[in-house]
């Protein structure tokens, strides 16, 4: 990339609510039944049928514009979004045009250097998906399941904020955390339950207005958002450079190619012809509706850092890495809150559960290790019932097996040999086994100590704390 | 048993074993057969259901406690969804169409225990105002066979004014109940927006459609409203209010008189309402001139905002689900085209590109929003009105039945004879068409209109008025104007 050349990212993020039933029709939302099991009367458009309004998704809607500080509109509208095609059932979708629920708000964003980064969210509406068009099942046909049609999205935007592809996939992973530590999504990515809309321009360093911008539309994971912007911020520069011109379109990323491609303009025209659904009221949240949503609200992620360093004095990189998942958090709360020693309960779940579970492909979802258990773990070290390379031993065990802590170390006799006098016998067996090394560590080679402290671990079994080993070593061959 | 017969009258009757439901139903089926190929106002009659319903009611009238309109005969019209039966709205894109549930109005009747006979003919998806729209022809006025019966619940209004059915449901958007009330001098309401569920009405203009009953009297019209209003979750526009009561009879209404809207009104037209005008005072009644401001813009407005909500209700209808699909197409934009071509008629398509072009960009501001506005300014004047007076009398159509065919000039002249009944429904207000005499052996009917849910009041006002006179029981001759 030519470095004076700044990129200019908005995203638009379609999150999939975690609510029971669609957003007008009483059906229920669960992924992976067989087609049009999941579309009632209203989900079928059948004639007469009429939309009601889920109050789940509305209440779902609200938490996500009290986490990001937004106005939430006194009174909003739903309209319809006109345009034919065979999933969409009605002719129209149900959305909201110029009066959405979530006004504008501000979105902390973690960078990768550790940073953070205050990104405006332009508004977030609610409105229904639509079906899906099953190209691949019959040899002359297409086929229409409309199990999603009317499943609840909502739909945030940004402000252009965001200034590299970087930022704008670290965007998208915050967008992901909050609205899963929230509990309204998922956030399961594979199965679409988040999509991601990326608008970018290129202009000179210092310029103060926008460039023409393209947009790529329904990218389903953070890193194909970073290498589809970074192609698409390459491609408008070079254009740029041989003296072209960008064309608002809309682009769609080619995984495989790890290109952005133009997309065939749509054959209908672009006119949506939005106007009020005359078939819903206007929505009006009263300021006890608000209240009744705030009570319920979990703590947020930046209260919960500021707790995690005032209450357990961890450094802030330290708390901002904790509290970046719901699920690390509890964990992490959990452990502590069994007595665990703070700094060593976050010690191990960044360090030694993060590498596991990274080898394993997992989450802080899905971590097989019980709080109980690393705190168990955490207090075995710290009354010295385990060497560190014992607890890492333990800790693989617990890993694959339910036992408690203490089981574990009984059975397997894992116990650090602490008693000092066995220990002793322990080391005069082995300089009696070993005149040579003693004379050399005795003349002052004391690479030649390390290997006689070996020796000793060897001898028993990994039980003994090394330090004591040495020390004791070194007292009773005088040195 | 006789053709023309009220509610409370059939009550007994079955309630004292006089005849059973099934005989009764049997009886109005007898005289569809007769008489409704020259009619014409049946889509479908269901025989076989119809007398099963009968037969369940009559054991229901076999004990202690039957609902209100057990055994009472009822013909839904063409847009209320019916489980098992075809529900066409008189188009071809719905011709075979079977819905796979009952409309809430459909239930309610149901459950009060009332048979449906059939499924009355109406203008195709509730467009138009003389039933000439309907792909299963035209309606003819049982007065005079060569005459419309108005519409778009024509079916609705000549079942009944033929002595077809003593009860009928119809729907009104701009006038539907109204006008076809009035052209075959029957009674018929036009409840307050929200009263009536739309939930398996099919929608024609979501913010105006309401349904409400047509019958033979003011007081057969309430008794069929208390089993088709109340609040339905399934229908968001739904009102959560109580169910209509009647004020008392010693009630005195103040009655407001719109002066210039008879001002250009046909002088024997305004002669009859007139002459009801001086009964109502005879009653005890009050008669106040009010005004009712930017009414002239009601047509225009109304057929912008009918037209535009009709061109996104309608775009459900593509062929992919259910109703008409064209036999062969290229694509999927020729199979669109194609199967919107051929199942629309003439008129449903006029009003779908009427109604896209009033929402596109460019042209929303000045016709879709500027309707908005007038319709906002309707509404202001006639709550205006009603801090002045209680009710207001109005004509409901500018003539009597014409001619089948008769207007030639194009779709405004149609449109006009909307332009007594589309000002309330703009307004969201309630209104009850009776009649009120004759020109030249035509029914006419006039309006009594009310401010939001008071249907009670003018309900109340048109019984008063149909204890003093007897135009609604006046009845045509089947006898001589089907078989000349």
């Amino acid at each position: 990339m030519t470095s004076n050349w700044e990129p200019v990212v908005g995203i638009e993020v379609h999150v999939q609510l975690a609510t029971r039933s669609k957003i007008f029709s009483t059906t229920s939302v669960e992924f992976g039944a067989a087609p049009n099991v999941r579309a009632n009367l209203i989900d079928l458009a059948m004639p007469g049928a009429l939309p009601v309004l889920n109050e789940e998704a509305v209440t779902m809607a609200v938490k996500f514009g009290l986490a990001i500080n937004a106005e939430i509109a006194e009174t909003c509208v739903f309209d319809r979004k006109n345009y034919f095609y065979p999933d969409l059932p009605k002719g129209y979708q149900i959305s909201q045009f110029d009066s959405p629920i979530v006004g504008r708000g501000q979105l902390a964003v973690l960078l990768e250097d550790g940073s953070v980064r205050e990104i405006g969210i332009t508004r977030a509406h609610l409105e229904e998906d639509a079906g899906k068009s099953v190209h691949d099942r019959f040899a002359e046909s297409t086929g229409i399941d409309l199990n999603r049609a009317g499943t609840p999205l909502l739909e945030i935007v940004t402000e252009p904020d965001m200034r590299s592809a970087a930022e704008a996939a670290a965007c998208f992973r915050q967008i992901h955390s909050l609205v899963s530590w929230l509990d309204i999504c998922d956030g399961n990515l594979a199965e679409g339950s988040m999509r991601c809309d990326a608008n970018v321009s290129v202009r000179k360093v210092g310029d103060e207005t926008f460039g023409e911008r393209t947009e790529i539309k329904n990218i389903n994971s953070f890193r194909f958002v970073e290498r589809a912007l970074n192609y698409e911020i390459e491609r408008q520069i070079d254009v740029l450079e041989r003296g072209g011109e960008i064309v608002r379109e809309t682009r769609q990323y080619d995984a495989d190619r790890d290109v952005t491609l133009s997309m065939r303009s749509k054959e209908l025209s672009d006119d949506y012809r939005y106007f009020p659904d005359p078939d819903l009221l206007p929505l009006r949240l009263s300021s006890t509706f608000l209240e009744t949503v705030r009570s319920t609200m979990p703590e947020l992620p930046e209260q919960k850092l500021e707790r995690f360093v005032s209450d357990y004095t961890l450094a802030p990189p330290v708390a901002v890495r904790l509290t970046r998942d719901h699920n690390i958090a509890t964990f992490y709360e959990s452990t502590v809150e069994l007595g665990a020693d703070p700094q060593q309960s976050a010690n191990w779940l960044l360090g030694e559960v993060a590498a596991a579970l990274n080898r394993e492909e997992r989450d802080y979802s899905d971590v097989p290790v019980s709080p109980k258990q690393l705190a168990d773990l955490i207090a075995r070290i710290q009354d010295k019932t385990l060497s560190s390379s014992l607890a890492k031993e333990v800790f693989e065990r617990i890993w694959s097996s339910d036992d408690p802590v203490d089981e574990i170390i009984e059975r397997r006799g894992l116990r650090q040999l602490s008693d000092v006098e066995e220990l002793r016998a322990l080391i005069q067996r082995i300089i009696e086994e070993h005149p040579d090394q003693v004379e050399q560590v005795r003349g002052g080679a004391t690479k030649v100590l390390g290997y006689l402290i070996g020796q000793v671990m060897k001898a028993s079994q990994g039980k003994a704390d090394p330090r004591q080993v040495n020390e004791l070593l070194k007292g009773m061959l005088n040195i | 048993m006789k053709p023309y017969i009220g509610v409370r009258e059939l009550r007994s009757d079955l309630q004292a074993k006089k005849y059973s439901a099934v005989e009764l139903a049997q009886f109005y089926l007898d005289r569809i057969a007769r008489f409704n190929d020259r009619i014409n106002c049946f889509i479908t009659v269901d025989t076989e259901s119809c007398l099963e319903r009968a037969a369940a009611a009559d054991r229901k009238l076999a004990t202690s406690n039957s609902p209100s309109l057990c055994g009472i005969p009822i013909a839904h019209k063409d847009l209320f969804c019916t489980a098992g039966v075809r529900t066409t709205c008189a188009s071809n894109m719905l011709r075979s169409f079977i819905a796979p549930y009952d409309a809430t109005v459909v239930k309610r009747t149901s459950d009060a225990g009332a048979v449906s006979l059939g499924k009355t003919n109406m203008d195709e998806f509730a467009m138009g105002s003389s039933n000439e729209t309907s792909c299963f022809g035209v309606v003819r006025n049982p007065w005079n066979l060569q005459r419309v019966p108005g519409g778009s619940s024509g079916g609705a209004a000549a079942s009944v004014s033929a002595g077809m059915t003593p009860l009928a449901t119809g729907s009104d958007t701009g006038g539907s109940i109204r006008q076809p009330a009035s052209l075959c001098g029957v009674t018929g309401l036009k409840p307050t927006y929200g009263r009536v569920s739309r939930f398996g009405m099919i929608a024609f203009a979501s913010s105006l459609d309401q349904g409400g009953p047509l019958a033979h009297s003011a007081v057969d019209v309430w008794e069929l409203l208390t089993e088709m209003e109340g609040h339905d979750p399934r229908d968001s526009t739904s009102a959560n209010i109580k169910k209509t009561e009647l004020a008392g009879f010693d009630r005195t209404f103040v009655i407001g008189y719109p002066e210039s809207l008879f001002d250009g009104l046909d002088k024997n037209i305004a002669a009859c309402i007139d002459v009801a005008r001086k009964q109502f005072e005879a009653l005890g009644h009050k008669i106040e001139v009010v005004e009712l401001p930017h009414i002239d813009a009601a047509v225009a407005a109304y057929y912008v905002l009918s037209s535009a909500e009709a061109s996104t209700n309608l775009a459900r209808y593509d062929g992919v689900r259910y109703g008409h699909r064209t036999e062969s197409s290229v694509d999927l934009l020729d199979m669109y085209c194609r199967t919107r071509t051929e199942g629309f008629g003439l008129e449903v398509k006029r009003r779908i590109l009427t109604g896209t072009y009033s929402l596109s960009v460019g042209y929303f501001d000045a016709y879709y929003l500027k309707a908005q506005k007038i319709r906002r300014l309707v509404r202001d004047g006639f709550l205006e009105a009603f801090k002045k007076v209680d009710l207001i009398l109005a004509p409901v159509s500018p003539t009597t039945a014409f001619e089948i065919k008769s207007i030639k000039k194009g779709p405004i002249e149609m449109y006009r004879q909307d332009l007594y009944t589309i000002p309330v429904s703009l307004a969201g207000l309630p209104a009850l068409s009776l009649p009120c005499g004759f020109v030249e052996d035509l029914p006419i009917g006039m309006q009594l209109i009310g401010p939001h849910f008071s249907e009670g009041d003018v309900l109340t006002g048109g019984i008063a008025f149909q204890n003093e006179t007897d135009w609604h029981d006046r009845h045509p001759d089947l006898e001589t104007t089907c078989t000349s």
